[in-house]
């Protein structure tokens, strides 16, 4: 397991994490919307959110597609033995469609989400994955959503 | 104000491609997209407007590394949830707090008998494990079926790749 060594995020990074996770104003200057909301200045801002950017923790600034109206998607997974792991995990990682790619306990262990502009080009993916592994994926697509936020609230660690 | 879609068919295509991988960290991001992509600014935001509108987009705004920032015990909870009780188990699971995604997806059997997927995040695991533990039987649920999958390694995470045409980033 990895020591834990979470970057201190700032009284500014903490603020505007919380306050645009799940929304931003949509307009030419964005970032002086918020940082005028935020007390600060535009430069402050983009400072700031670059500064989180190197480190890690933010992943990008826009917006998260609604899979059902963006195309198609499924949460797909593979009984990969123990060995195989890495191999299997980098393999699956290269394809462009896949972007989560997580290993978890259970016989079940590589999950992953692929996402494309059809569902045939999904398919083939799955087509693809089973034919170089000689595993049988898992193909779970969402059925209905009962919560779909992907944001969650952050307090300065105790 | 202009409602129709400002940009040309391939214009929009490239904006999408664009987006997938964030806004510019500049004063005037949607300035840049629109000078990759040879339309105005105007133009651009139109068109963001559209998108926005019309549901294409879950929300657009800040997009966070939940393990970077220490929310490393993350679990995915699956039931197997009796077709009648799925409604009623969804709403429930999905409106407690500190559950950040609950989707109904299809059982595979014999491989796969759970359809009701939930991800919970926490710092710790035994934290984690508690809070789920007390939201199943607060929701009458914990009778049926269900493992907590943790994870222990992330090999990828990013935006998802929608657009077609955008093989590489």
């Amino acid at each position: 397991m990895q020591q834990a060594c979470e970057p201190a995020l700032g009284d500014l990074a903490l603020r505007a994490a919380n306050a645009y996770q799940h929304g931003m104003p949509l307009c030419a200057r964005p970032y002086q919307a918020m940082a005028q909301a935020l007390g600060c200045s535009e430069q402050q801002l983009l400072d700031t959110l670059r500064r989180l950017r190197q480190q890690g923790v933010l992943n990008r600034v826009g917006p998260v597609f609604e899979h059902r109206r963006a195309g198609a998607s499924t949460l797909a997974a593979l009984p990969v033995p123990p060995r195989d792991i890495p191999a299997v995990a980098a393999r699956i990682s290269q394809y462009p469609e896949v972007n989560h790619n997580y290993l978890r306990e259970h016989r079940y262990n590589l999950w992953f989400v692929i996402t494309a502009p059809h569902r045939d080009r999904i398919d083939q993916v799955l087509a693809d994955i089973a034919a170089t592994t000689g595993l049988a994926p898992l193909d779970l697509p969402m059925v209905q959503a009962y919560r779909i936020d992907l944001g969650f609230p952050l307090e300065a660690p105790a | 104000m202009n409602t129709h879609p400002a940009l040309a068919p391939c214009q929009a295509r490239q904006l999408r491609r664009l987006l997938e991988t964030g806004l510019p960290l500049a004063a005037q991001p949607y300035l840049q997209l629109a000078e990759q992509i040879g339309a105005t600014e105007d133009a651009v935001l139109a068109q963001m407007r559209h998108w926005s509108d019309s549901g294409l987009f879950r929300r657009v705004g800040l997009v966070l590394n939940h393990r970077v920032l220490g929310f490393r015990a993350n679990a995915m909870l699956v039931l197997d949830v009796p077709d009648a009780l799925m409604e009623q188990a969804g709403r429930q699971l999905g409106g407690a707090a500190g559950v950040n995604l609950c989707y109904q997806r299809p059982r595979r059997l014999p491989d796969w008998p759970y359809n009701l997927f939930c991800m919970v995040h926490g710092r710790r695991r035994d934290e984690v494990r508690a809070r789920i533990d007390l939201l199943l039987r607060a929701a009458g649920l914990h009778h049926l079926p269900h493992r907590l999958l943790f994870s222990t390694r992330a090999f990828k995470q990013c935006g998802g790749r929608y657009a077609p045409g955008n093989n590489h980033e």
